[in-house]
């Protein structure tokens, strides 16, 4: 259960990450601004509530792992582990600039914190699988957590990767779909039928469990109940908003791989702080 | 006739003993374990075998996952799945992050025979060698293949294993001695130097008494690490012969010869004729290895030739 206490404090989180997001994508002057604040919510309960993490020593082998299946959303990453201490925040502004460690989609090899370099749609589950297979052979108790697309989930590999989840009994793997119904062409049914993933996810045996993907309780009660779910991975359905928190960029598919310019970013900035901690 | 091994089985028979030292290894195949030969380690080490189904893309990003949380992967299917099929999950999920996955893939090249050309590989070296950070291994005997496996094991990175279907001829002793990016010697000569890789290190070597016999003497190479190209060996034999031919079962398009001819071009800065022996960009199809191998100009006769060639190019 999350206390009045902890709901305040993740909110602000998510207040920060999105001002983040949205100052970053406007020094870069590039990104994946709906994206990426879609998956607010999300990352404030991973990164702030649920995952065992050493900020101060990344590659400690205990820790939980997270995989940003949907890779461009990566700005979503950076404010939260920018927010966590894995770097300082000035780093945020180098974003997609030559040099950078924070490359235009997520470099494990560059970026302290990141366990897995994505980018390219449809590989994350299966690596996401693979870490949870190691660590349990491994005997130990860390968990694996990754985050996909609705539209990534038409490549074909998510629904290999979503048969060896099931196969291999992975409990210690709790996914979220971001069910923001869009991608870049359009809507996700339009493109590619894209229609109920949670019933095509229960139907390949995955424990399935749906939640508002910017409520913070109902979030964190999936994330529990996942964690009490034995001998199946759990997909949690996150029905999202793309775009969430600034108006002209909310569900609009336009906004998927645009930076808001200056004057854009200060409106955001203000409907973001304005929206308060909810 | 020498004893003969298929590096396949040399593979499956060096996965056990290495998953009896080291327990971080673990295998995965994609519902070829028999024919890869992975199958023994699978018996052997249920808990570090992972059946992966008929999914390469996911064969290879599980497997670079496992190597995130410490494991050192071998993936194995066939060549042309392996490399072609899942290239682009070698490429991002592997190549990229610079993980400790070994692509151990069986049935590479024309030799598969009367599957015909859906299932040759020819154009897995070139897809492997392009990406940065990545070992390429192609032993030539069964001796040759098992040491690669455990080189490969110890080699922190990326490595691609590319073995065959059919026995080879064993050329190395017991006492052979692998070394990823050392190149060997097997014969000394001044004419003409033949490096070659994989079943054609044995015609190679075929060839070489048979230029002997013309009063050719000829360098054999056998160059098993594509990438990184031990350059030195390349220019020594550039220098002191004045002609290589290259001998591979791969397209002679970005692969060994390629390697070697960019080498003497560019970095060493060695210029000499370079012939390349090699399927010369075609598709293969059925028929039993041996014809095939005669079909598509891969016998030592045909490096033979080449090496003539070679030899009166340099007179000019
Ligand atoms: C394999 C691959 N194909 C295409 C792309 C280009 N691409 C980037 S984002 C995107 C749309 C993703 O839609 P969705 O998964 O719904 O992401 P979200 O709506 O959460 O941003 C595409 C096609 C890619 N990154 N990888
Ligand atoms: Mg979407």
């Amino acid at each position: 259960m999350l206390t009045c206490e902890n709901e305040k404090e993740l909110a602000l989180r998510a207040r920060n990450m999105r001002c983040h997001i949205i100052r970053m994508l406007e020094a870069a002057g590039s990104g994946h601004t709906g994206g990426s604040l879609s998956i607010v919510e999300i990352m404030a309960l991973l990164y702030f509530k649920h995952m065992n993490i050493r900020p101060q020593e990344p590659r400690w082998p205990d820790r939980d792992r997270f995989v940003l299946s949907k890779g461009h959303a990566a700005p979503g990453l950076y404010a939260a582990l920018c927010e966590a201490g894995f770097f300082p925040e000035d780093e945020l502004k180098t974003l997609r600039k030559l040099g950078t460690r924070l490359q235009g989609h997520p470099d494990c090899k560059k970026v302290p914190g990141i366990d897995m370099s994505t980018g390219s749609l449809g590989q994350g589950l299966s690596a996401a699988n693979g870490m949870a297979l190691g660590l349990r052979l491994s005997g130990k108790a860390a968990r694996v957590y990754t985050t996909l697309g609705d539209g990534e989930s038409e490549e074909g590999q998510i629904w290999e990767a979503a048969m060896t989840a099931v196969h291999y009994k992975l409990d210690n793997l709790t996914a979220f779909l971001d069910h923001n119904g869009l991608q870049i062409d359009g809507d996700v049914t339009k493109v590619k039928s894209m229609l109920n993933p949670g019933a095509r996810f229960q139907a390949f045996g995955w424990n399935v469990l749906y939640a508002d993907g910017h409520n913070l309780r109902q979030l964190d009660a999936a994330i529990e109940l996942a964690k009490q779910t034995k001998g199946v991975p759990t997909m949690i359905i996150a029905k999202t908003i793309k775009g969430k928190g600034v108006s002209f960029a909310e569900d609009k598919a336009e906004w998927h791989g645009v930076a808001p310019k200056a004057d854009e970013a200060v409106q955001a900035i203000e409907e973001i702080m304005a929206g308060g901690c909810k | 006739m020498a004893e003969k091994i298929a590096t396949r089985d040399a593979y499956g028979k060096a996965l056990v003993a290495l998953g009896a030292r080291n327990k971080d290894v673990v295998v995965l195949d994609a519902d070829l374990s028999k024919s890869t030969k992975t199958a023994k380690f699978g018996e052997t080490y249920p808990e570090r075998f992972f059946q992966m189904g008929i999914a390469e893309q996911d064969l290879m990003s599980t497997a670079a996952g496992l190597a995130t949380v410490g494991k050192i992967p071998f993936a194995s299917t066939f060549a042309i799945f392996a490399t072609g099929r899942a290239f682009e999950q070698i490429r991002n999920s592997i190549a990229y992050p610079h993980l400790n996955v070994k692509v151990a893939a069986t049935h590479a090249g024309i030799t598969v025979g009367e599957d015909g050309g859906s299932h040759q590989s020819i154009e897995d070296i070139a897809l492997m060698r392009v990406l940065p950070g990545m070992t390429v291994i192609v032993p030539a005997d069964g001796p040759e293949a098992e040491q690669a496996v455990y080189a490969a094991a110890e080699h922190d990175g990326p490595v691609y294993l590319r073995f065959g279907r059919g026995g080879v001829p064993v050329i190395h002793g017991a006492d052979y001695q692998f070394k990823i990016g050392k190149a060997e010697v097997l014969r000394d000569g001044g004419d003409v130097a033949i490096i070659a890789c994989g079943v054609m290190v044995e015609a190679a070597l075929a060839a070489a008494d048979l230029l002997a016999a013309e009063g050719i003497t000829a360098r054999v190479i056998n160059m098993a690490t594509v990438k990184p190209l031990d350059a030195e060996v390349v220019k020594a034999a550039a220098v002191q012969t004045g002609a290589i031919v290259t001998a591979e079962e791969h397209s002679v398009i970005g692969g060994l010869g390629a390697a070697v001819a960019e080498h003497v071009v560019g970095n060493g800065n060695c210029p000499v004729p370079v012939e390349m022996v090699g399927v010369q960009d075609v598709f293969g199809q059925s028929g039993n290895p041996a014809e095939l191998m005669k079909e598509y100009g891969l016998t030592a006769a045909d490096i033979v030739a080449a090496a003539k060639r070679a030899v009166e190019r340099k007179k000019k």
